[in-house]
């Protein structure tokens, strides 16, 4: 098309106000545009589906769970033969648990992570580690239950209690601390390890004073996922130390209730159903998880802010 | 790593600092794995002068210029083989400690890499890990610095600031800075404006000539009209084709490099025939 042809083109529309598409040799993009169409509303429309099961997810969980949120359903034990009462017991079960996995998958798996990540030599016995550790992040929690079960309460004999169950559950949460740890050390530019060595830095001052504290945002968000994915396992306890009925624990030894486990009993054998309890239990569950969810966030990108290479 | 005394280890290299160092290098051949990327490489650097490594891309002229502070160390495979000594002493001997040469022998890099701290703490990190603590004294260190890195000026009323919010020539300053804060007696420098408008450019080249009165600088460069501005003397590095290992082609003072070269490659190269 001359140029001649094409001024006389817009100037037709500015006129007509019709919107055309001008093209300034005979190549037309128009199949090239249909493509992005499609793809763009594909993505969008699966982006919408996602978001409105969320919103429909957690708003029948909050519709159905609200009215069984009170001051006693939270503070009291469960009465009248499990249909009555309330859920603190498994609440202060789970609570115990968090602080149980934070204190073993923690430390053994970010310091795992900085090992592989930072200090081993890359060669082949570090890649099966790695690929074992991958591994491990796909063993049903079922086994999980089972090989804790077989080793802390029998083998190690701590016996049904919050310690055998704790330790089970960071063997679930160690495979996604360490990953996430050796992911957000992979994030960190080279050129600030650089910096820091040529500044005179031995490798563990580099660590510990430019690598980690960068890191460190990435690392914790990591860790509160694979931490909150464990605070809602039922598999793993069932066989190491959760409770039927349990008064509130007040030391590792004990066994106690705990909250998913208590409503997947509740929901599946009670003697005179209770739906109540099963709905607002699954509400503090998730409640607590997605409020530690959303700080951890907030948190994150507050940092984050600040590291924009 | 086993751990020498902390004596032996500093007295090396702290033995031979002075404000004066100059570099020796016989016959030094780099190598990764079983390739050898740089061979029989020998010249001095003279102290006090600022000395241009140019080549085409490829003839481990960075390389090179990682051996005077042993950053290759932390790169896997690489062996350095032949002489290099900094005021007369093998920096690769057993003895030395690479960690404290480091401090004597600074490095700016390619592109700025500040790190993810205020404009205070970056120029005071090289000090607070030679374990400097009180207060007045980093302050002055880091006033100081950034005073030689021609930065001061510019942010003297916003130490504060995270050094992220600086321009891009500010930053590789800061660096510089950074790097002056340890009180090297060498500036290593890995093509330091690659990354900069003319401006920036412009300053850091004006900065460098300040700074050779009281240090031995090396800089590679692929900007052939930089080195002739501001080098003493050059060095042109040449890797003749991808079998080969990269040699020492020719080296002398700048004026001679760039008025009448000895070696038909490099006139080639400095007029743009190649490269």
């Amino acid at each position: 098309m001359t140029s001649a042809k094409i001024i006389a083109r817009v100037a037709n529309m500015t006129k007509t106000g019709k919107k055309e598409v001008i093209t300034f040799s005979d190549y037309s993009s128009k199949g090239a545009r249909r493509v992005e169409v499609v793809v763009r509303a594909f993505t969008a429309f699966c982006c919408i589906a996602v978001m409105a099961l969320v919103v429909f997810l957690l708003g029948y969980l909050f519709i159905q769970g609200i009215g069984s949120i009170s001051w006693s359903f939270i503070f009291d034990s469960p009465r009248d033969r499990m249909t009555g009462g309330g859920i603190w017991p498994a609440i202060v079960g789970t609570l115990w648990l968090i602080a149980l996995v934070s204190a073993f998958a923690l430390p053994v798996g970010i310091a795992t992570g900085i090992y592989l990540a930072e200090i081993a030599k890359q060669n082949k016995p570090v890649r099966m580690l790695r690929v074992a550790i991958a591994n491990m992040a796909g063993v049903p929690s079922v086994v999980y239950g089972l090989f804790g079960f077989a080793a802390f309460s029998l083998a190690f004999g701590f016996g049904k209690s919050l310690l055998a169950m704790g330790l089970t559950l960071a063997c679930v949460t160690l495979p996604v601390v360490i990953t996430a740890t050796e992911e957000a050390l992979k994030q960190i530019p080279k050129e600030q390890r650089q910096a820091a060595m040529a500044l005179g830095c031995t490798r563990a001052r580099t660590l510990g004073k430019v690598v980690l504290p960068t890191a460190l945002p990435g690392i914790i968000t990591g860790a509160i996922l694979g931490l909150s994915r464990a605070a809602g396992e039922t598999a793993p306890i069932l066989f190491t130390g959760v409770a039927f009925f349990a008064p509130v624990a007040t030391n590792i030894t004990q066994p106690s209730m705990a909250l998913p486990y208590h409503l997947y009993i509740m929901a599946t054998q009670p003697t005179t159903p209770a739906p109540h309890i099963v709905w607002g239990t699954a509400l503090v569950l998730t409640g607590i998880l997605s409020i530690t969810n959303v700080i951890i966030a907030l948190w994150r990108s507050a940092k984050r802010r600040k590291l924009q290479w | 790593m086993v751990k020498t005394p902390a004596t032996a280890m500093t007295s090396s290299v702290e033995a031979v600092a002075s404000k004066t160092a100059s570099f020796d290098l016989q016959n030094v051949s780099v190598s990764y794995g079983s390739e050898k990327a740089l061979e029989g490489v020998s010249f001095y650097i003279e102290p006090l002068k600022v000395t241009a490594l140019i080549g085409p891309s490829g003839c481990g002229k960075s390389t090179l210029l990682r051996c005077f502070n042993r950053m290759n160390d932390a790169i896997d495979n690489v062996s350095v083989e032949g002489l290099i000594a900094l005021n007369g002493q093998d920096i690769y001997a057993k003895a030395v400690d690479p960690v404290s040469l480091r401090m004597y022998v600074g490095q700016v890099f390619q592109r700025p890499n500040p790190f993810p701290l205020s404009i205070y703490d970056n120029v005071a990190f090289g000090p607070r890990t030679q374990g400097v603590r009180k207060r007045d004294e980093l302050d002055e260190i880091v006033i100081d610095s950034l005073k030689k890195a021609a930065l001061y000026d510019e942010v003297k009323n916003s130490l504060k600031k995270h050094a992220f919010e600086l321009s891009g020539g500010q930053q590789q300053r800061l660096c510089i800075a950074r790097a002056l804060a340890t009180k090297p007696g060498v500036l290593l420098m890995d093509e330091p404006c690659s990354a900069l408008d003319p401006i920036s450019t412009g300053m850091i080249e004006e900065t460098v000539l300040h700074l050779k009165e009281s240090m031995t600088i090396v800089m590679v460069t692929h900007n052939m009209q930089q080195a002739a501005r501001i080098s003493d003397t050059t060095a042109f590095l040449l890797r003749e084709s991808i079998e080969e290992p990269a040699t020492l082609v020719e080296v002398t003072d700048t004026t001679t490099m760039f008025t009448q070269p000895n070696d038909k490659r490099t006139e080639n190269y400095i007029t743009g025939r190649f490269g």
